[in-house]
């Protein structure tokens, strides 16, 4: 089942009747998601990602626009009518039911044609107990359960009606660092196995990046970028989307394009033909940098931090706009400061120009 | 969150109570005022036939200047005067003492609130059986078999009988009496919420006062009673607000004719009045004394929470 | 400094870290049991008295000085009181009263409660605001206008008289209200999602959640009908329709001078019963609930 968004506009009412600023949560977005992906909605809080999760799901109505699910508009179809499954961030398990009165519960609502017997439904329960691999937890309370446990519940619960779209609403954020590895693994497979199309909502970008068969960045209501993981990564539509993503973050400078040549303080660090004269922001991921004695791009080196595999070479620009621009080195190449200095040369595919007003990408 | 448009479902969940309410809350607070300020007004002269009622204060003036209204609002007062601070002392001595204590802390605390869970009339009546003289006390030969459980224990001590509630009783006497009653049945709840505030109170306040080497009587004054301003502040406002509907405990003790045998209705209260107003169809008066306890009350209250704002410390 | 002053404040020190020396801390410890125990003892007395007074013969309870335990435990008292009382009628009217109220009562307040806590409607926080307000009026103010509304529906003398008025208290309405509130609000939108219906969320989700609030609405109601003593006897004191505080205080008008106390004792002892063994098995749904009220029943 494919979903497709178009002008879609939340605006929330301004809680003060008599002030006018009203909040636009989600702005005119338009984009399509594919049947069958695992679509991560990625964004920093306030950016109206859960906003959007909620419109897909019906609970709330948008202002504007239409949502489709496959060919169907169901812009005005109540949610229980969607057909969705929703994960709650918090899980939302009913906390005087068992595990398997929890499952059972959205099926003893179907009515009419839908409706179930008591033995299908127990067999269709257990089937999803299965997936998410709980079935010796059925007879338990949520209390009685680990917060991994109650996320496989509440997943369960949510596909047991065998819904045409699943939908995750931070789903790894109650879990502790070593569990949410393994249930974003877990998500990944169970989406796999059902084929179901699922958005679900992060505001980590690793967490988006590792599982998502797309990403969809936001920022303040507004799209900014849709694409696979890799491809927004290596190829940012603007500045925030490639300070959003990537750990380390990636290092910005203020710097200048004359003659064809990006200059960073006084040094000409890389040939980008086909720009005009202008000022620009620089983007340099921390991969972008190669060690060379007589590369043209000079830092003060403050240290260098060995991690194994890598190394990561700490030191300050006067022209970068962050404290610290960090760098990650094969550690195969030994670091020989000379008077704490630090010379790179650039890979081109690795550094970004932003248009200083805009924050558009520069294309060289 | 969710956005509904069936805003008529609400009001179909909200109309049993509504309906209930027009008829039984908005309607008497409408009819009661209106019936206050129509001088004289009766229900029987209502339904006699077309009688028209001036306009006007007349039953509140005919009320205040009745002799049985100024002795029910003496009664009432002098009640809550006394047995709210005194219930209220009390009950914080015994909350602090249940609070300093481990063994037993629960099984106290039981007994502490047996009094609540009681009818105050039966109980009521126990009471005057305690203080009842059995004989013929009052008369000019007395003769007496029994003085009473509670002047039993006087004697015992060395003092002197009271009649407390018999015939030819002093004022005072009564009045202890409905005291104690009072106090006795005020305690419980006062206990729960008192005993409930401490137990919510750091400890790190006390252990802190202990480091210090703080006396005990000091601890209570200037950390105990202190911290616990807010739940003193809401005793004291809800004992006052019982204090002055008090009633049924009267009847309890001296049953419907409200006073020793020789002086009925001595012992009336503001409650007792509205009644006895009703009872005789006069629904203009006890709209009126209604509307009087009305206002004292809120007065009362707004003078507890002036003065709690001022003195409750957080 | 020299050594020795320093050794004395050394030792000033150790005590007042101690803050009392052992002796002093048991003696206090006394001396607070004492206490606790004296008024124990006050607050339990009267139970006491009224137990061993229904069990003496009337000779045994005018002896002076009185007996702490009848010399011989007459058990006729309790059926005399039963008897002279007409107990039996009024235990089952007060019965009546008290479950068709209590069960109307709740399923009112659930009601109110549910479409205050979770849904929405315009002036849902003006309208709850009034309510509460109302809670500051004294009741006899709305007695009286109500005692002339159930005459003139030809109510006098009947159980309905003494279970319709009652039926919404803004009180019960508020606690449950903020204990609904208490439930997440995911439980809703999950429910939804499922494609609950609001009547089958509150029913199979809310009620069972906030089930020990309905227990303590429930057991306060009981007492209320079980207590209640002057709505009864303006509008329903005739034999059919006694309620059994009235029937009490109607049986033994006399409470001073020469009257049969082991008798009325006994009465007394019947009625508190009830309340004692509710008292026994469901206190801690009693205290949670008042400690939030301040009412009685």
């Amino acid at each position: 089942m494919k979903i497709v968004l178009e002008n879609l506009t939340k605006i929330f009412p301004s809680r003060n009747k008599k002030s006018s600023d009203e909040v636009v949560a989600v702005n005119n977005f338009n984009f399509e998601i594919p049947d069958g992906k695992l679509i991560g909605l990625l964004g920093p809080s306030g950016c109206g990602k859960s906003t959007t999760l909620y419109m897909i799901s019906g609970l709330q109505k948008p202002t504007g626009g239409k949502i489709y699910f496959g060919d169907d508009d169901v812009t005005e179809v109540s949610t229980e009518k969607r057909g969705i499954g929703l994960v709650f961030q918090n899980y939302a398990l009913y906390p005087h039911l068992t595990v398997r009165q929890n499952i059972l519960f959205p099926l003893q609502n179907l009515r009419g044609a839908d409706k179930m017997s008591k033995d299908d439904m127990l067999k269709r329960a257990y089937e999803v107990a299965k997936l998410v691999q709980i079935e010796e937890l059925m007879d338990r309370k949520p209390s009685e359960l680990s917060g991994g446990q109650q996320q496989r519940v509440a997943i369960a619960r949510a596909l047991v009606k065998m819904p045409r779209v699943l939908l995750l609403d931070e789903p790894l954020s109650n879990l502790d660092a070593r569990l949410r590895l393994q249930t974003r693994e877990e998500i990944r497979r169970i989406q796999k196995e059902t084929k179901i199309t699922t958005v679900f909502v992060t505001h980590d970008q690793e967490e988006a990046m590792s599982i998502s068969d797309l990403i969809v960045v936001m920022k303040l209501g507004v799209l900014q970028q849709i694409g696979a993981p890799q491809d927004v990564y290596d190829e940012p539509a603007n500045l925030f989307v490639a300070k959003f993503l990537g750990t380390p973050p990636i290092n910005v400078f203020d710097g200048e394009v004359k003659g064809g040549k990006l200059y960073i303080g006084d040094d000409a660090v890389l040939d980008v033909k086909n720009v005009p004269d202008m000022p620009v922001t620089v983007g340099i991921r921390p991969e972008g940098f190669v060690l060379d004695e007589n590369g043209p791009f000079k830092c003060r080196l403050s240290n260098v931090e060995v991690m194994g595999r890598d190394v990561s070479i700490v030191s300050t620009h006067p022209a970068s706009l962050n404290p610290i621009i960090r760098s990650i080195i094969n550690a195969d190449h030994k670091v020989e400061p000379k008077n704490d200095e630090v010379a790179y040369t650039l890979k081109p595919h690795k550094v970004f120009l932003f248009d200083k007003e805009t924050e558009n990408r520069i294309r060289f | 969150m969710v956005d509904s448009k069936q805003q008529w479902k609400a009001w179909l969940y909200l109309a049993p109570a509504i309906i209930l309410l027009l008829v039984f809350t908005v309607w008497p607070i409408i009819n009661t005022v209106s019936m206050a300020f129509l001088e004289g007004y009766s229900g029987l002269t209502k339904t006699g036939g077309d009688v028209s009622f001036k306009l006007g204060v007349g039953n509140f003036t005919h009320v205040v200047a009745h002799p049985d209204f100024q002795q029910a609002l003496l009664n009432t007062c002098l009640l809550c005067v006394i047995t709210v601070p005194v219930s209220t002392i009390l009950a914080l001595l015994i909350a602090v003492a249940l609070n300093a204590i481990k063994p037993l802390r629960k099984a106290l605390q039981t007994v502490f609130f047996l009094p609540y869970v009681t009818n105050s009339i039966a109980i009521g009546m126990v009471f005057a059986a305690m203080f009842n003289v059995i004989g013929s006390v009052g008369t000019r030969r007395q003769i007496i078999s029994s003085y009473g459980i509670v002047n039993d224990v006087i004697m015992a001590l060395g003092g002197d009988w009271v009649n407390w509630i018999n015939s030819g009783s002093a004022y005072w006497a009564n009045m202890l009496v409905m005291v104690v009653y009072i106090v006795w049945n005020a305690l419980p709840f006062k206990i729960l919420v008192l005993l409930g505030g401490l137990q919510s109170v750091n400890k790190q306040y006390y252990d802190a006062a202990k480091v210090d080497s703080t006396p005990r009587w000091r601890v209570l004054t200037r950390i105990t009673v202190p911290l616990l301003s807010p739940m003193i502040a809401y005793v004291v406002i809800t004992g006052f607000i019982g204090g002055f509907k008090e009633y049924t405990s009267i009847v309890g003790i001296f049953g419907e004719k409200m006073g020793p045998v020789h002086d009925p209705g001595r012992l009336n209260t503001m409650v007792g009045m509205i009644y006895d107003s009703l009872e005789r169809d006069n629904q203009g008066g006890a709209s009126a004394a209604a509307l009087i306890l009305f206002g004292i009350i809120l007065i009362v209250t707004m003078i507890n929470l002036y003065v709690s704002k001022k003195r409750v410390h957080y | 400094m020299s050594e020795n002053t320093f050794k004395v404040m050394k030792q000033r020190n150790m005590r007042r870290i101690s803050g009392l020396t052992e002796p002093m801390r048991i003696f206090s410890q006394l001396g607070i049991y004492l206490f606790l125990f004296l008024m124990a003892l006050i607050v339990l007395f009267p139970f006491y008295w009224m137990v061993i007074s229904s069990l003496k013969s009337l000779a045994e309870y005018k002896l002076s000085p009185p007996t702490f335990w009848p010399k011989q435990v007459l058990l006729s008292n309790y059926a005399d009181a039963f008897t002279t009382a007409n107990l039996g009628t009024l235990f089952v009217n007060t019965m009546y009263v008290g479950l068709v109220s209590t069960i109307l009562s709740l399923i009112i307040t659930v009601l109110t409660a549910f479409a205050f806590a979770r849904l929405e409607f315009k002036g849902k926080e003006l309208l709850f605001g009034a309510l509460l307000a109302t809670m500051m009026i004294p009741g006899e103010l709305f007695t009286i206008t109500n005692y002339s509304t159930v005459i003139s529906f030809g109510w006098l003398n009947t159980f309905t008289v003494l279970i319709v008025p009652f039926l919404v208290s803004i009180f019960y309405i508020y606690l449950l209200r903020q204990n609904f509130l208490q439930i997440p609000n995911e439980l809703y939108l999950a429910a939804k999602v499922d494609g609950t219906s609001d009547f089958k969320y509150l029913w199979k989700v809310m009620v069972p959640l906030a089930l020990p609030t309905l227990i303590s609405i429930t057991i306060l109601k009981m007492m209320g009908a079980w207590n209640s003593y002057i709505w009864p006897r303006l509008v329903a004191n005739d034999e059919a329709h006694r309620m059994i505080t009235n029937g009490l205080r109607n049986a033994f008008t006399e409470t001073t001078g020469d009257v049969n106390y082991p008798v009325q004792m006994a009465a007394v002892a019947l009625v508190s019963l009830p309340l004692f063994l509710v008292f026994v098995f469901l206190r801690k749904y009693i205290m949670s609930g008042v400690s939030r009220s301040g009412i009685k029943g």
